[in-house]
């Protein structure tokens, strides 16, 4: 067949980098390398106050300012962000979710202004606020706004934008924050269904033309290691999305059932130790998403290998373009029809997991459906205890990670030799950068168009329009970011979601090594008890706006049971409240997760306010992505000790702490 | 914390320093028995604060997931808006494996760090079976001397939806429309304790209507056999729909809580007593059994006791202690 060597190749997905830091400029050049490298889309990296709806000369924009992503606050930015990159040519994916209307309006707008007409883009918004609550943690509204800016967004492009991908449903969150991939199929499915009803619900779209509509989804997914599993777990989703589009929503055309997705693979089990293995994993983890040509993605990004040491370099994103660009141009994968047709032990796993998954989609649906799931705090609920079991399964040796639990001794890397210059570290000025530009962007605008702008903005969120048109009309106004988040704010107010931990039951360990271990640490803290008069109690603070809440969620979750008493805020508190929390608490002890980058900004501001305040006394820990050499300057400044994702060992980690309580209460 | 500094700090509780209500909170769930003159000193102390006497201590109770803690933090956040200060105990469940808890109550409510005149403290359960935390109602005494209003929010399972009654002047019991958990408060007999209902995730207009109206139904049923108004026949319970995220039907909840307090001016103060009263018989019951009650001379002699001791300024967990330590000796007599 191949071996003519003129049977015709398939086309290759659409190859991206998840990129943008810094400011619009520094993004757009990055772009334009990006692109000078062969990547064929781009994959724009929004920073946390631009996801969360805030500008930079926020107080809760402290410290975030370009660490993750690009500031977008008005069409200026957007302007340079795509300087000299002609958007009638780009195809452009998006991760935005509570301000997907007003990127993707500032991104119409620009285009505008190129003379480009709206109708020819093409790209992606993943606007799915459903796995903000569960996951990612960028939801600003609640439930229904969320839910109605969706599908504002959707009954827009699909008759405006008919090439826009109006959301990518994500199961890749899910997988993140714990998902199996029976829960990864179902979860991802249920959210699918709420946004296709609720369009449907809003009666904008003609019953014949609603095929449209199911035709545009996309969906966002992960893959995992076990990457024989992950493969059929793309088969069972082809699978399970003919099903749902045919039997629910009676479409006919095959083309408008296809699955569409598009792929990030796995960050979660990026290792910090040896993290040049990072590289296979990443290959073997695109092998679950291409190699089935019935089920393959029609868009890739790869992870960096230094992801779990900070920030990656150019450098490193461009090993992982090099990844996808060899299997699509030098293998010859794209040669051959399906691969595993036929084969009995891809299709019986993947019937397996049709099956698990279905039952599953039925259990969330008798439960009134996706948002109810999630309102409830069931879905997330059952999402942290699969993670608590993962995790247990690593740190008990049960699951291999190489260079973690298993064949840990090797030679040094000359790659992490100079640790400190093999990730990217941002610029501190660029905030206060952002912060003058904004204030010029304010004084040079017309602040009268401004105010006319967002009162028509207030008008039809309080209205059943859609808030495109606005949306658009405020960004050629030159609102700003944070502007028209405040104005939806006031309308429809904020949201603070379940954090799942409450009820989250894992599994005892019953006997053995780790029961025992358990069983110390809960005996010392009962002991701790009797002499302190009161049970050690541990406040669990996600300060800043990073919504990634695993690590917070699955320490409090430990600590409760080995025994603690586990103050849990949830995401995105500033420290003034940790330390409001901490006084009116009574705290024993303060926990700092912080995943963002912005721990230099945020964990010594917490310490020097717990002075102020007479708790300096009080010891306070951090944990996250933070680089030794940041490490030994929280250290110096008054942190107990920091916790890196290769401190896997939770066990080690709660007996430091009640070392620490101990040690403290002593001292009185 | 030296007994010397007590007045001091007293007098710092009274004027809502938080960092003394904050330590006097620790003192009383201290559990030590060196800390327990220190305990019943401070207790004293503020027994008579201004604020103690005219506040309003407010139970939040009714089934896990009714939206509780988001109707707290609506609650608190609109009485701080009219004006008065709020304290708050949230109490939740301890792990009976680990002994732990999760005191996830903080991250459903969004407050202003810098507010002086709100006050959060969470409390686990601590062995206290399906009850209140042990300090819970210490807590509130000294919750009540610094703020207007004190709620507390129980884990709505088990006892505690009976010890609430004992703490609070008066108890709001939510529900959830379409749960059907109406027909198990009847049959469970805690309609009988309510002086407010709720029906919170009033959204779903017509779900939420037939709540309302099942509840109606509910309280004729429970008053046909002489069985509502908790602790007063002359109260008919109001039934108010709210929706805690949409922060509607907040302002009606507060003004059934006001109408009740008001109703309770002439009663408050033998409502409180007889709180009190119950809940040191009941920690001792729930210790020792109808036998340790016997052992003491029977339920009727050990209430008029408890009123005298009370009086004298014991508090309910010094009283309940001194109890156990008598039966104890005089299980040791016993031939």
């Amino acid at each position: 067949m191949a071996e003519d060597g003129k049977l015709k190749r398939d086309k290759p997905w659409i190859m991206r980098t998840y990129s943008g830091h810094s400011t619009a400029a520094a993004s757009n050049a990055l772009y334009r390398t990006n692109l000078a490298k062969g990547q064929t889309g781009l994959s724009v990296a929004f920073d946390l106050p631009t996801q969360t709806g805030y500008d930079a000369d926020d107080p809760l924009a402290r410290g975030e300012v370009g660490k993750v992503g690009v500031p977008v606050s008005h069409i200026g930015d957007m302007r340079a962000l795509f300087d000299g990159l002609p958007l009638d040519q780009m195809n452009t994916s998006m991760t935005i979710n509570a301000t997907a209307v007003w990127l993707l309006s500032l991104y119409v707008a620009a285009a505008e202004d190129q003379g480009v007409d709206p109708s020819v883009l093409r790209g992606t918004t993943q606007n799915d606020i459903i796995k903000e609550y569960l996951s990612r943690g960028t939801h600003i509204f609640p439930p229904a706004a969320s839910m109605r800016l969706i599908t504002d967004l959707i009954t827009y492009t699909v008759k405006d934008v008919p090439k826009w991908n109006p959301i990518n449903v994500c199961s890749y969150h899910l997988q993140e924050a714990g998902a199996t991939p029976t829960q990864e199929l179902a979860y991802a499915l249920v959210t699918a269904i709420g946004v296709l009803d609720a369009v449907k619900a809003t009666g904008r779209v003609p019953a014949s033309e609603f095929g449209n509509v199911v035709g545009r989804m996309s969906f966002f997914v992960n893959a995992g290691i076990r990457f024989v599993e992950e493969l059929c777990k793309m088969r069972a989703f082809v699978e399970l999305w003919d099903r749902v589009t045919r039997e629910r929503y009676g479409v006919t055309d095959p083309k408008q059932r296809r699955f569409r997705y598009g792929v990030q693979v796995n960050s979660l089990g990026l290792t910090e130790q040896q993290p040049e293995n990072n590289v296979i994993r990443i290959v073997l983890e695109m092998l679950a998403v291409t190699l089935s040509k019935d089920a393959r993605a029609r868009a890739i990004q790869l992870p960096a290998w230094n992801e779990a040491l900070g920030l990656p370099r150019p450098w490193d994103q461009q090993w992982s373009l090099r990844a996808q660009q060899i299997l699509a141009y030098e293998s010859d994968l794209l040669e051959y029809a399906d691969l595993f047709k036929g084969s009995e032990v891809v299709e019986a796993q993947t019937q397996r997991l049709v099956e698990s998954a279905w039952a599953e989609v039925q259990e969330v649906l008798k439960r009134g459906g996706a948002v109810e799931a999630v309102e409830s705090g069931y879905i997330k609920q059952r999402l942290v205890e699969s993670n608590a079991a993962r995790l247990r399964a690593i740190e008990s040796g049960d699951q291999v990670v190489v260079g973690v639990n298993k064949y840990v001794d090797g030679a040094p890397s000359p790659l992490t030799e100079n640790l400190d210059e093999a990730i990217l570290t941002i610029d501190p000025e660029v905030d206060a950068a952002q912060r003058a530009a904004l204030v010029r962007w304010k004084e040079e605008r017309d602040n009268a168009a401004v105010e006319q702008a967002l009162a028509e903005l207030q008008r039809v969120a309080k209205a059943d329009e859609n808030m495109m048109a606005p949306s658009i009309a405020a960004a050629h106004a030159g609102v700003t970011t944070g502007e028209w988040a405040n104005t939806l704010r006031q309308v429809w107010g904020e949201y603070r979601a379940p954090t799942g931990v409450a009820g989250a039951i894992v599994k005892a360990s019953g006997s053995g090594p780790a029961a025992e271990t358990i069983a110390r640490l809960r005996k010392r803290l009962a002991e701790l008890e009797a002499r302190m008069g009161r049970r050690a109690k541990l406040l669990v603070g996600k300060p800043g706006l990073d919504g990634h809440s695993n690590g917070a969620e699955q320490i409090a979750i430990k600590a409760r049971d080995v025994g603690f008493d586990v103050v849990y805020e949830g995401i995105r508190v500033s420290p003034e409240q940790i330390v409001a929390s901490a006084l009116e608490e009574g705290v024993h002890l303060i926990g700092l997760s912080i995943l963002s980058g912005s721990h230099l900004a945020l964990v010594p501001e917490v310490v020097e306010r717990l002075r102020e305040a007479g708790l300096g006394d009080i010891p306070v820990v951090a944990g996250g992505i933070i680089p030794e050499v940041d490490a030994e300057r929280l250290r110096r400044g008054g942190v107990a000790a920091v916790y890196t994702p290769k401190d896997f060992e939770l066990d080690n980690i709660m007996s430091d702490l009640i070392d620490l309580v101990d040690r403290r209460h002593a001292a009185e | 914390m030296p007994p010397s500094d007590l007045p001091d700090d007293a007098a710092r509780v009274l004027s809502a320093d938080k960092a003394a209500v904050s330590r006097a909170l620790n003192l009383v769930e201290d559990r030590r028995p060196e800390a327990q003159t220190a305990v019943t000193e401070l207790l004293a102390a503020l027994k008579d604060a201004p604020k103690a006497a005219g506040g309003h201590r407010v139970g939040l109770t009714g089934p896990p997931g009714v939206g509780k803690s988001t109707l707290t933090s609506a609650l608190a956040r609109s009485v701080r808006r009219g004006g008065r200060t709020v304290g708050v105990v949230a109490i939740d469940p301890s792990s009976i494996r680990s002994g732990g808890s999760l005191l996830g109550d903080r991250a459903r409510m969004s407050f202003d760090p810098s507010d002086a005149g709100l006050f959060v403290r969470s409390l686990a359960t601590a062995g206290e079976v399906g009850g209140l935390a042990y300090a819970a109602n210490s807590a509130v005494r000294v919750l009540a001397a610094a703020y207007d209003m004190v709620v507390i929010e129980t884990t709505g399972v088990g006892q505690s939806e009976i010890d609430i009654m004992h703490v609070a002047d008066t108890v709001v019991l939510v529900v959830q429309p379409g749960s059907g958990d109406v027909l198990q408060f009847l049959k469970a007999g805690i309609m009988e304790i309510p002086d407010i209902l709720v029906v919170n995730k009033a959204d779903q207009d017509e779900l939420a209507q037939r709540a309302v109206a099942d509840l109606r139904g509910a309280l004729q049923t429970a008053r046909a056999v002489g069985a509502t108004g908790g602790r007063d026949a002359g109260w008919e319970p109001p039934i108010v729909a709210t929706s805690a995220t949409k922060g509607t039907g907040i302002d009606e909840l507060i003004a059934a809580l006001d109408g009740h307090r008001k109703h309770l001016e002439a009663t408050l103060a033998t409502r409180r007593r007889q709180g009190e009263v119950q809940w040191a018989l009941d920690l001792f019951t729930r210790k020792h059994g109808e036998h340790g009650l016997s052992t003491l001379g029977g339920a009727a002699q050990l209430q008029a006791r408890a009123e005298r001791d009370l009086d004298d300024g014991e508090t309910p967990l010094s009283l309940c202690e001194h109890l156990s330590r008598e039966y104890v000796a005089a299980l040791g007599k016993t031939p």
